[in-house]
């Protein structure tokens, strides 16, 4: 078994020679993707050690591997230089490796302290001690020096302060390695100060974190080592106080991706179609204005939580803003619903097609005509089915839609079939504006060729596209002008072609940065 | 759509749940107020007691939903178990001359194993809820007709079994309060129900798993096995309520129990337990149970057809749910 937890001198001793986590060639299939191959990476005790790479990078995926939550097809972990196999989170737990989800693991409607001890109530004659609980998480908590109640409701807590309380569970296992995984994404200045200051001290301690981020500042700020990841694959590990950001960011696009030749038609004197004037919504959408025009493909870009789909949700009346205008067709529109959007010509296709683009259950036809069904209503309310097959099979030719027939399912589609089936629905639709949320997720390398085509074509008989993308060279390839999103704002708007460190360093361009940058 | 994001924090108090609550208990009030000075006859004695004793069987029932309904499930078949009990308490009592505490026990324990089965069948068949009970309804449908020979069960060979519900104990202390039994199994299962929710772990596992499943089987929890104890403490109690019916009918009645579980998900959610899991009280589901028995009650002393009955209890869901939004939404 492990080592009991050591006392901070004892454990920085040991960082000299032995690593506290050492994993090498890690490999992690999913069906169909394959998520880690012979990945690595190592942390000593009491550094703070950065995991980056873009999104889909592998970073979460590994971490995931170390704190026992998904099993690893091949490859080794070494704890305080002993093999270990970790195959569960509790195991995890026990050897004293703490993560921290991106996604807040609490239970919302407990208190803090009863979700930090979640699984290991200390009891009295087998009954819950409640009183024994408060003050085993008042300890913790004044360890950190955090005040907050241990009885107060997680729901209750802000993001920050929820956060504080997944540490306090964390550290409550005497965790010597903690997992953070973009511990600052939804936390504002003040308190990320908050934060730095408990890693600090955790640090002194000689507790190893692993913090996986975007933001180049941060990482700059409180990072020791920084390790690189790109599709899976180990990239190479810098210490972060030297290695200037461009290095670091051109580790993580990789210099292996050409750009085709971008052929960007001039669309400057073309009518604008959508025009979207400070649009708010709570801390996810802050002032955002951009105008597409008839025949261009905007691409809007930005890291996973900028803001992206919320725009696009907003547009689309999916979600409701706190203000902000849109103006189509240079008349101002007032869309408070999916149904007022469609009707002005704005279609959406979600990044999610089996939740929220396709009917899966229903036929390729039946899709097709779904947004457009009182077209095919004939006498008596009796839909014409005759005429949908007709349409249906018109638009299967025209975006060659691989299936047998248009009555078959959605579902038995590959994905890009899929995809032009629900483009098929908005064309029906007489959608002028379309908004593509990651046209291209699940779809394989081939179908993507074809649907980049498609978006080209569309954007020739003069229809106004916006493209969402998480992959740099995607929206490079068909984005006639790039919007940049980070933290909800518009950070700045690129040419077409120009290259994925501009990308990049508007995409973790903060706040504080941002204000530089205006007075300047 | 409000509920998944970030709650601004205002204050650590729990608003929700005491609001839902008081405001049950407000109705509550009303009600009899309401009904008081329609009819005289509805505060006399015998009424109130009347009314706490048909409470008694729906009570233990929604007690039982509510265990179930604050992990994030639901139970469909506590009405069908709970009439399975009556019937294997019928066949161990009458027709295997059994003396009564085997009685009693073979009710609760064969309500905790079919819990236990519907239990297994949600947490490791990974069937939802909703259709894991709907089935186990009809089977204990089923299985009651055949044991019993579709013929009722007498406990006329057992004296002291219409006691269980319909004797009181309190009467023998206070004469002039004849408080039936059943009255109070009703509030020791309440009592023995809220003390498990609030100061045992499977208690603490119940909200904790109706809050968020997956943060608890990251913690390391084996969330399987507390999922089935939930249900099969949930099958119990329904074995309880089993021998209330059975003892106030001095019978079991095979065909009864259908319908019995739609009258306590309706207390329970009256009561303020959310149907998405995480929140709800004992106590709000008692009060959910007595506003039920009370309109029942009151609107028969009106002399307000039973039809209509159902149509103002079915208003009253609505209604209570829908008070429970406009609250969130101002908030």
């Amino acid at each position: 078994m492990l080592t009991p937890a050591p006392t901070a001198v004892s454990s920085s001793a040991d960082a000299a020679s032995i690593p506290l986590v050492d994993m090498v060639g890690i490999d992690k299939s999913f069906p169909g993707v394959r998520a880690l191959s012979q990945a690595r990476f190592e942390l000593k005790a009491g550094e703070v050690h950065a995991l980056m790479g873009e999104n889909g990078a592998g970073k979460s995926t590994l971490m995931k591997i170390l704190s026992g939550v998904y099993s690893r097809d091949a490859g080794s972990i070494r704890l305080n230089g002993q093999p270990v196999d970790i195959v569960s989170p509790r195991q995890a737990q026990d050897m004293g490796i703490g993560i921290i989800h991106q996604e807040l693991a609490l239970m919302r409607d407990l208190t803090a302290a009863q979700n930090i001890f979640i699984g290991r109530e200390p009891r009295r004659f087998g009954l819950l001690d409640e009183g024994a609980l408060n003050r085993a998480a008042q300890a913790i908590f004044d360890s950190m020096n955090l005040r907050l109640s241990p009885t107060v409701l997680v729901e209750s807590l802000t993001i920050a302060k929820q956060q504080m309380v997944e540490i306090a569970k964390a550290l409550s296992y005497r965790s010597r390695v903690l997992i953070m995984d973009e511990p600052t994404a939804a936390l504002n200045d003040a308190e990320i100060a908050e934060l730095f200051t408990i890693i600090n001290r955790l640090k002194a301690e000689g507790v190893g974190i692993v913090y996986i981020s975007h933001k180049m500042d941060e990482i700059k700020r409180i990072s020791d080592r920084v390790t690189v990841m790109r599709d899976g694959e180990y990239v190479g590990t810098v210490p972060a106080a030297d290695t200037p950001i461009e290095t670091i960011i051109s580790m993580m696009v990789g210099r292996t991706l050409t750009n085709e030749a971008l052929d960007i038609p001039n669309t400057a004197a073309n009518p604008v179609a959508l025009d979207v004037r400070g649009l708010n919504r709570g801390r996810e959408i802050r002032d955002v204005s951009f105008s597409v025009r008839k025949g261009e493909i905007l691409g809007l870009a930005g890291l996973m939580g900028a803001g992206r789909t919320e725009v696009a949700r907003a547009i689309f009346g999916a979600d409701p803003r706190d203000s902000g205008d849109i103006w189509v067709n240079g008349s101002r529109v007032g869309i408070s619903s999916p149904t007022d959007a469609v009707r002005a010509g704005i279609g959406y296709l979600s990044e999610d097609r089996k939740h929220f683009g396709l009917a899966t259950g229903l036929d390729v036809r039946n899709n097709i005509a779904l947004a457009s069904l009182e077209r095919f209503v004939g006498p008596g309310g009796v839909i014409n089915d005759g005429a949908m097959h007709e349409t249906a099979e018109k638009y299967i030719r025209q975006l060659t839609i691989k299936t047998p027939s248009d009555t078959q399912e959605a579902r038995l589609l590959s994905g890009g079939n899929q995809q032009k089936v629900v483009i098929a629905k908005w064309l029906l639709r007489d959608c002028d504006i379309l908004i593509f949320d990651e046209p291209t997720r699940g779809i394989d390398v081939g179908a993507k060729a074809e649907i980049y085509k498609l978006l080209n074509a569309l954007a020739e008989q003069g229809r106004a596209i916006i493209v969402i993308s998480s992959e740099l060279p995607e929206i490079l390839r068909l984005s006639h002008r790039i919007a940049v999103m980070c933290e909800g704002r518009l950070t700045g708007t690129l040419p077409g072609g120009t290259s994925q460190e501009e990308i990049m360093r508007l995409a973790t361009l903060r706040e504080a940065a941002m204000a530089v940058r205006h007075a300047g | 759509m409000t509920d998944t994001t970030a709650t601004p924090a205002k204050s650590g108090i729990r608003i929700s749940g005491a609001f839902h609550r008081l405001l049950a208990f407000s109705g509550l009030i009303a009600l009899v107020v309401v009904f008081s000075l329609a009819s005289p006859n509805f505060m006399q004695t015998q009424n109130v007691l009347a009314i706490l004793q048909a409470t008694s069987v729906n009570g233990v029932l929604a007690i039982a939903a509510t265990l179930v309904i604050i992990t994030g499930g639901i139970d469909l078949s506590v009405g069908t178990l709970m009439t399975f009990c009556a019937v294997i308490t019928g066949v161990v009592l009458t027709n295997l001359c059994m003396p009564l505490p085997l009685g009693i026990l073979a009710s609760i324990l064969a309500g905790s194993f079919c819990g236990l089965i519907s239990g297994v069948i949600i947490a490791k068949l990974k069937v939802p809820p909703f259709i894991a009970t709907l089935g186990m309804m009809l089977i204990l449908k089923g299985l009651s007709l055949v044991i019993s020979g579709t013929k009722p069960i007498y406990f006329n060979d057992t004296p002291g079994f219409d006691q269980i519900a319909r004797g009181s104990l309190v009467e023998a202390i206070l004469p002039a309060v004849p408080l039936p039994n059943g009255v109070l199994i009703l509030f020791a299962v309440a009592i023995f129900a809220a003390f498990v929710l609030s100061k045992t772990a499977l208690g603490r596992y119940t909200f904790a798993l109706g809050s968020n499943e997956e943060a608890v089987r990251l913690s390391g929890v084996n969330v399987d096995r507390w999922k089935i104890a939930v249900y099969a403490l949930a099958g119990s109690i329904c074995g309880v309520a089993g021998l209330l019916i059975a003892s106030r009918l001095n019978s079991a009645q095979p065909a009864l129990g259908q319908g019995y579980e739609l009258d306590a998900i309706a207390a329970v959610v009256i009561g303020g337990t959310s149907l998405s899991g995480g929140r709800g009280t004992v106590l709000g589901t008692l009060i959910g149970a007595l506003i039920i028995s009370v309109l029942a009650n009151g609107l028969r002393i009106l002399s307000v057809a039973q039809e209509w009955q159902t149509v103002v209890t079915g208003s009253i869901i609505i209604l209570a749910v829908y008070a429970d939004i406009l609250r969130r939404r101002t908030l």
